[in-house]
């Protein structure tokens, strides 16, 4: 029923290396994304699965390789930059305000969109009124379509972590991205948060189009919803398909699903 | 109110809708709150909406006495649909939106459904689901287009498609419209609502506009609401009593109906909308206090200490103030004082501050819960009705409550006792029939034309109508008198220490009651006069506990014995289960209704003792563990007589 058609590559990273002093976190790795799809990276702990994110988001600046987005070869980014140009995240540490209103949250994630100068928006003058409409209703229909109206004006801070994780994603939707990178979107979730954020995973894709890239333990639910799989091990790329390719290489069953004995 | 429904041109609802449209077609009629904000309709406006849905339907298809299903929560176009299809002079059926697809099934078959209008993709699905099943079915329509971009199926239209469709329509025929709400009739079926079918299968029962509007304008008019009334529309669309407050008293009055954003947000809308007439079943009432108390155990201690000190004031004279009864000054001066300091902040937390006129139905409301809000100045009243007689049957009259009646026959009811205690009413608001079972009609309709309830009752001294028992669980004592098992046990049920009670007594010389004591309430109890205990057999054994359970039991007596024909019901004996009653030992229904033949066979020897006289009886039990083990309880149980109080009678 999917009316999702996979378009070019959009995000092509090669040779990427990176170094922490004389840690090698990544080794050579090289792997694209093409848009509109669901691309996991998976590995065990310590695999570089959070490195490479923040390497496509910019926090991280890898010494070797090159990272193309969009047809353009990327020189130094920082994060910010990356959020001008489409890419949202949500972090494996719910980064949230704690003691501010989910609305409240949810409505920085427009600050990128704000036109208005610092004063304008203090004394709400000019265009900050009109403007502050505007992304308040973009948020509006964030909250709706992530069913969070009932904790609108809650903290965040009260809320239990399932919801804590929703409200992140609300967040990083709420700017309206053309590639989301979600940082173990459904650690420490019961099964049943764990579905929920699956279809909502499946609803962004779907209804907005968005790019997605996940990096996610739980492998059950890895292989349901990707399309292209990634796997790490000790910051080397030793698997990449769809998840059934995934499944079946006789690498990643050693290294993640273990050695049969 | 204004004056319609007295006249021939406004005795139908699409009448009503485009009379109040024509005469105050700026007033809001309906608000939903969508993206965080309340959005509003004039009357104006929903009239507009009616008729492009209404000559859409037409353009598809729909006929003169096609019903159409409605699924979904309470959404103003759902709502807006049912008129359109009654100008249409087709029937509205809403079933329940939580129903599983498979439940659904019989009542969309019964009804021979061939339009439905549904809220959402969930609801779709689960018509999709049924499709095969359902041969007569179609189109669908949908209000909501969310995750719709995918389906492709020929009969689903969007709403809005409907509407546009229903425009053109309305432009080449102008006429069309209102030659059909023409044709109308007050004795037209005016909406189906299933009954819920806990006894066989659902019944749809066909009531006609004019039951409805009889129903409606008796309600208005009882409890003078006006036009300004606000209401939150979020019980099931299919329930009689949505149907009643959001549908017929708002379109005969022109009430404004408040549409909650989701089902989870119904507390925060309740609050910004600030109803002045509601209705809410009453678990709703006890959530509510729950929380109010947990959190008042977290509150200063300053606000805990005013909270119970003006809830004692509260207690003593709020309910007499609230009735209008005379209440000495000081008194009156410390309950306003409470007024500005809790009572008022507590009802503007609750969303009640501007309630004139609640009401509570459905099942038993605790008196403690009842006297709590009216104590607190909300005017909480109970009503008694059914779905085939419009919710219309029974009204508490303002400064005329009483925490264990359900009120006055409402104005243009009739209400009969029959002999064996059934609840007999007629009037205007009565079914017209059960749809294609005539057999049913007949059963439930007699030779003189009442209903009959099936629920057993009593007029007291006051002309109240007091609600015993199912009629059949009726039954009499060995000299003939009344007795309703339920009605005691409940009595008995709304002490917090009693959690099950099982009376016996039919065709015996006297009542006598096993009881189940509430271990989380009585636990608190003996560990606050530390009194030490190993488990629920062991406390239930405790001669304080029986004590405590001997004060509740007669204080059921005294209240018995003023009840007239239930005066011979009072418990002469009783004793204290040695293990709770469990559905996994087939004792409770998972619905936790008492399986009094059960009890009584496996629990022979205790009925046996409780009668014969003996002052205390050993027992064995086996009892079922969660992991599926068995075990063995035993016990000496002591049997109790308990105070009873001598019965007047009226002189023969």
């Amino acid at each position: 029923m999917s009316g999702r058609h996979i378009g070019d590559v959009i995000l092509d990273l090669q040779n990427i290396s990176l170094r922490f002093g004389g840690v090698k976190a990544l080794t050579n790795i090289s792997f694209d994304v093409r848009e509109h799809e669901i691309r996991a990276i998976i590995g065990p702990n310590g695999a570089g699965k959070s490195s490479m994110l923040n390497v496509i988001n910019g926090v991280y600046h890898p010494q070797e390789g090159t990272i193309v987005f969009r047809g353009q070869e990327r020189r130094r980014m920082e994060p910010h930059m990356a959020a001008m140009q489409g890419i949202s995240r949500t972090f494996q540490n719910i980064a949230l305000f704690k003691g501010m209103s989910v609305l409240d949250n949810v409505m920085t994630g427009r600050i990128t969109k704000m036109k208005a100068n610092f004063l304008e928006q203090a004394i709400r003058i000019g265009r900050a009124g009109r403007e502050e409409l505007e992304h308040r209703r973009k948020v509006e229909e964030v909250i709706d379509f992530l069913e969070i109206q009932h904790i609108r004006k809650t903290p965040v801070g009260r809320l239990p972590y399932g919801l804590q994780k929703r409200v992140e994603l609300a967040r990083a939707l709420a700017a309206e991205p053309s590639m989301l990178l979600l940082d173990e979107p459904m650690a420490g979730m019961n099964v049943e948060e764990k579905q929920d954020m699956c279809r909502f995973i499946l609803d962004v894709n779907d209804q907005f189009g968005t790019t997605i890239v996940l990096i996610e333990h739980d492998m059950g639910v890895v292989m349901d919803i990707s399309d292209r799989v990634v796997v790490l091990d000790y910051g080397k790329k030793i698997g990449d398909g769809t998840p059934d390719e995934v499944r079946n290489n006789p690498e990643v069953i050693s290294a993640y699903l273990g050695v049969a004995h | 109110m204004p004056d319609v429904g007295s006249t021939r041109a406004m005795d139908t609802f699409p009448r009503l809708l485009f009379f109040h449209a024509r005469t105050r077609g700026q007033k809001t009629a309906m608000r939903e709150k969508d993206l965080g904000i309340w959005q509003s309709w004039t009357w104006g406006e929903v009239a507009d909406h009616v008729r492009a849905l209404a000559c859409g339907l037409a353009e598809m298809g729909f006929k003169r006495g096609d019903n159409l299903a409605v699924v979904g929560d309470n959404r103003p176009r759902l709502y807006m649909t049912m008129a359109a299809v009654q100008c249409l002079g087709g029937v509205p059926v809403p079933l329940y939106q939580d129903a599983v697809a498979n439940e659904m099934a019989f009542v969309l078959q019964d009804a021979g459904i061939r339009f439905a209008l549904v809220e959402d993709q969930e609801q779709v699905d689960k018509l999709l689901e049924l499709k095969d099943q359902l041969p007569s079915l179609e189109h669908v329509i949908y209000d909501d287009p969310r995750g719709m971009r995918h389906y492709n199926q020929p009969f689903l239209h969007d709403i809005e498609e409907l509407m546009a469709m229903g425009r053109i329509h309305n432009q080449n025929h102008p006429d069309f419209l209102d030659g059909e709400i023409a044709r109308g009739r007050p004795d037209d079926i005016g909406v189906m609502l299933y009954t819920s079918g806990t006894t066989g299968k659902p019944k749809g029962v066909c009531l006609t506009h004019h039951a409805f509007i009889s129903a409606a304008r008796g309600g208005i008019e009882f409890d003078r609401l006006g036009a300004d009334e606000e209401i939150l529309s979020y019980l099931p669309m299919a329930w009689v009593g949505d149907h009643l407050f959001s549908f017929a008293q708002a379109m005969l009055a022109g009430f404004t109906i408040n549409c909650p954003e989701s089902g989870e947000t119904v507390m925060t809308d309740l609050r910004e909308i600030g109803p002045t007439y509601y209705f809410a079943p009453p678990r709703v009432f006890e959530n509510l206090l729950t929380q109010v108390m947990i959190r008042m155990e977290d509150a200063s201690p300053l606000k805990q200490k005013m909270f119970h000190f003006f809830m004692k004031v509260a207690r003593r004279s709020g309910a007499e103030i609230l009735d209008g009864k005379p209440v000495a000054l000081a008194e009156r001066l410390l309950y306003a004082l409470g007024q500005l300091f809790v009572f008022g902040p507590l009802k503007n937390v609750l969303g009640m501050s501007r309630i004139r006129v609640a009401y509570t139905a459905g099942a038993a409301i605790g008196p403690d819960l009842f006297r709590f809000y009216r104590s607190i100045g909300i005017n909480l009243k109970q009503l008694y009705g059914q779905t085939e007689t419009c919710a219309y049957v029974c009204l508490q009259p303002d400064g005329e409550i009483k925490f264990d009646s359900v009120g006055k026959p409402a104005p243009g009811v009739e209400v009969r006792i029959a002999d064996n205690g059934e609840i007999l009413v007629k009037g205007p608001m009565l079914l017209k029939e059960y749809y294609k079972r005539p057999d049913a009609t007949a059963e439930s309709i007699n030779a003189e034309g009442y209903f009959m309830t099936g629920d057993a009752g009593f007029f007291d001294d006051d002309g109240h109508l007091k609600i015993i028992d199912r009629a059949k669980d009726v039954g009499k004592l060995a000299n003939g008198a009344m007795y309703a098992p339920n009605y005691i046990e409940n009595k008995l049920k709304f002490f917090q220490h009693i959690k099950e009670a099982v009376v016996f007594g039919a065709n015996r010389e006297m009542v006598c009651a096993f009881i189940n004591i509430d271990i989380g309430a009585v636990g608190n109890w003996a560990e606050r006069r530390g009194i030490a205990y190993s488990g629920y057999t062991d406390l239930a054994a405790k001669p304080e506990v029986y004590a405590l359970i001997q004060e509740c039991v007669e204080q059921v007596n005294a209240e018995l014995v003023g009840e007239g024909m239930l005066a011979d019901s009072q418990v002469h004996r009783f004793l204290i289960l040695h293990k709770e009653l469990d559905p996994d030992d087939d004792e409770l229904t998972r619905t936790r209704k008492v399986r009094r033949g059960f009890i009584a066979e496996k629990y022979a020897v205790l009925i046996d003792a409780l009668y014969g006289g003996k002052a205390s009886q050993y027992i064995e039990t086996q009892v079922k563990f969660e992991d599926g083990r068995t075990g063995k309880v035993a016990a000496d149980l002591q049997i109790r007589d308990a105070k009873t109080f001598p019965v007047v009678r009226a002189a023969a």
